[in-house]
Order: C-alpha cells, then sequence, then structure tokens
C-alpha cells in the first residue's frame, strides 16, 4: 500500500509513505543542511501520532513549513490507507 | 465589517503562510471551487493545520466549504473545532439550502458543545437570487456575496467588462443586506491585469451600494481598501457635522455649508467616522 501527496513548488514538499518491514525516513531537502533534525522530528511525531510503525517514507522538500509537511503525510498516510 | 476579502486556495502552502502580510480585511480559505476533487483532503488537512499551528494569523478567517450536499461538507465543517474560523461561506445558497444549514449546524454544534457559527451566504445561482427574501433573516447570516461568474452561467450568459447583466442581482442584494443589517459584499472583478477595469467596476460597485469586495489576487487589495473605505474628504466632513451637532444639544436640524442636516445625515457621518475607526484610517 502506498500514499503521495503534495507536490515539488517552493514552500511545499512530496511525501510518499509505504508500508514497509521497517520504519525508515528518507529525507531530500533544500534546506536539509540546517533543518534536517526538524523535519525528521516531524515526521516521527506524526507517525507517533498515528501510531504508524513499518513505513516507509520519503520527503523531497522544497522548503515547506513544519505544518505543511505535517499535512503533506496526514494525507499521505489516508491514501496509503485508501489504496488496497 | 471588511471592505475587502481576498481567497487563498487552500491546497497553496506559499500563499497560506502570507496569509497574514496580506492587507485584505479577511481572508478566505478556499476548499471548494479553487480545489480540485482529488486535492479535498490535501488541501483541508493543510488548513487545518495551519490554523493550528500558526502564531499569526489575517485578522478575519472565513473558510469557504464545499456545497452542503456534498461528500465533503462534514468533512469541511470539522475545521470549526479549530476555533480560528470566524464565518463560512456557503456556497449556492437559496431557501432550501438555508433551511437544511440552520439544521445540520445546529445538530453539528449541539454535538460539540459549539457556539452558534456565522455564515456569509454566496449567492451564485437565480434560485438564490430571487429567494432572498426567504432566507435573508436567518439568524446565522453576516453578509450576502454575489457570486458572479457562477451565476453568469446558470443564467447561460456572458460577463462583460461593464457587469450590466448583473446589475439586478446586486442591486438586490444590496437590498435585502439593508433591511436584514448584513454586508453586501461584490463578486471578485477577475481581470488580475487591468488595474483601471478593478477601480471601475469596484467604484460601481460601492455606488450601488456594496460594501466590500472580494478579490482574487493581492495586487487588487489596495484598490479596493481605498474605493471602500471613506475618503479624506468624507472624513473631515463627517467630523464637522459632529462637532455641530454636539454643539447644539437639542437642535434637531442645523445648517452646513448652506445645506440642511438633520438625524439622517448626522446618522451617516456617524457611520463614516465607525468605519474610518475600524479600517484605522482615523
Amino acid at each position: 500500500m502506498k500514499g503521495i501527496a503534495g507536490s515539488k513548488e517552493s514552500n511545499d514538499c512530496l511525501i510518499s509513505v509505504e508500508t514497509n518491514d521497517k520504519t525508515t525516513i528518507e529525507i531530500n531537502s533544500i534546506v536539509g543542511a540546517f533543518f534536517y533534525n526538524q523535519i525528521l522530528k516531524t515526521i516521527e511525531d506524526t507517525l507517533t501520532e498515528q501510531g504508524l510503525k513499518n513505513v516507509k517514507v520519503v520527503v523531497v522538500d522544497k522548503g515547506a513549513l513544519d505544518y505543511t509537511i505535517k499535512s503533506r503525510l496526514l494525507t499521505a498516510i489516508e491514501r496509503m490507507k485508501e489504496d488496497v | 465589517m471588511f471592505r475587502s476579502l481576498l481567497f487563498i486556495p487552500g491546497n497553496n502552502p506559499s500563499m497560506l503562510q502570507n496569509a497574514d502580510v496580506f492587507s485584505a480585511d479577511a481572508i478566505i480559505f478556499d476548499l471548494e471551487d479553487a480545489i480540485s476533487i482529488s486535492e479535498k483532503n490535501n488541501a483541508r488537512n493543510l488548513v487545518r493545520n495551519y490554523l493550528i499551528n500558526s502564531s499569526v494569523l489575517p485578522k478575519q478567517i472565513i473558510l469557504r466549504v464545499n456545497a452542503i450536499d456534498s461528500e465533503w461538507f462534514y468533512k469541511d465543517i470539522e475545521l470549526l473545532k479549530t476555533n480560528k474560523i470566524d464565518y463560512l461561506l456557503i456556497p449556492k445558497m437559496d431557501k432550501l439550502t438555508s433551511d437544511k444549514l440552520t439544521v445540520l449546524l445546529s445538530e453539528y454544534e449541539a454535538k460539540n458543545n459549539m457556539p452558534e457559527t456565522k455564515v456569509i451566504a454566496l449567492v451564485e445561482t437565480a434560485r438564490g437570487v430571487e429567494e432572498l427574501p426567504l432566507y435573508a433573516e436567518n439568524k446565522r447570516l453576516i453578509g450576502l456575496f454575489i457570486g458572479a461568474e457562477d451565476l453568469a452561467n446558470d443564467l447561460e450568459i456572458k460577463r462583460t467588462e461593464s457587469s450590466e447583466e448583473i446589475f439586478y442581482a446586486r442591486s438586490r442584494i444590496v437590498y435585502q443586506s439593508v433591511i436584514n443589517h448584513l454586508i453586501p459584499i461584490d463578486t471578485p472583478y477577475t481581470n488580475i491585469n487591468n488595474p483601471e477595469g478593478l477601480l471601475r467596476d469596484s467604484t460601481y460597485a460601492m455606488s450601488l451600494g456594496m460594501k466590500a469586495k472580494a478579490s482574487i489576487h493581492p495586487n487588487q487589495l489596495d484598490t479596493i481598501n481605498k474605493v471602500f473605505s471613506p475618503s479624506p474628504e468624507e472624513i473631515k466632513w463627517a467630523q464637522e457635522i459632529i462637532k455641530i451637532n454636539l454643539s447644539k444639544p437639542g437642535h434637531g436640524v442645523f445648517q452646513y455649508q448652506g445645506k440642511m442636516i438633520d438625524k439622517p445625515i448626522i446618522n451617516r457621518a456617524e457611520k463614516i467616522i465607525e468605519k474610518a475607526k475600524i479600517f484605522e484610517i482615523l
């Protein structure tokens, strides 16, 4: 099962989530040098909030704020759950 | 009270994060026409998290939800739980929609222990225009907003630069607004590259009695704010009328610059000053 949400527009991010045998998070960000840890925490916190384990998350970030990253991840998760 | 309202598509992070810096009196976060069917949940999630997590928000926030009989309406109104939304903008308002909306929102508010939600009616069908007297008294309403593009589609007519084709609807909205103490809000001027046209259209709408105008681009806001604000000359006139009135207690009528000034004129002067204060130009 896989879900994708967001875009590669400026201030947005494209996030994909799919089922996996363990949780992995891959972040490619234009501001990664400064904000990698913050983006990672947003992803981890959101996965914890959603009670989600064993997923592969890939983030292509174009300078999105935390709430945008969280929103895109939530939508990607919803879409993954609908992808049966 | 507002002069200018700016539509922001709910799925646009760049515009959302700048929403508080635009000079609009109110921002309309759009979950309806600006959002494709496949992106409805994406936009809703983005607006919700923006409202919850942003430390600085626009002065007044309006949420344009999807039609009340759509599959998205109930999910859209869940955003009321953020306690950050001042008004809902309800598409395709008519008598039946108004009645249904009252029931739906009343049930939702009771279930969630929420205060009464205030609403702006988007009047954008022939039925919506004709049935105005049947629903404009709805106590949830604070404004009537003419949606000229959808109205033109409903009437199967072309929108023109002069907007003569919506004169009747504009006037009907103004009259019903005045009767019911609502804010008449004019339709956006859609040619964002024609500032002269925007000025002409705004000035004409204002002359008919519209009190505010929606916009689809931030570069339209300064013109709209200027047109729908009291001018410096009006403010000066109003200040002088009020000053003379206060200096002549008990005089029902007096003269100013050769013209008779009575209660309706004094009331008008007071409204001008009130507006000027609200819009922080006095």
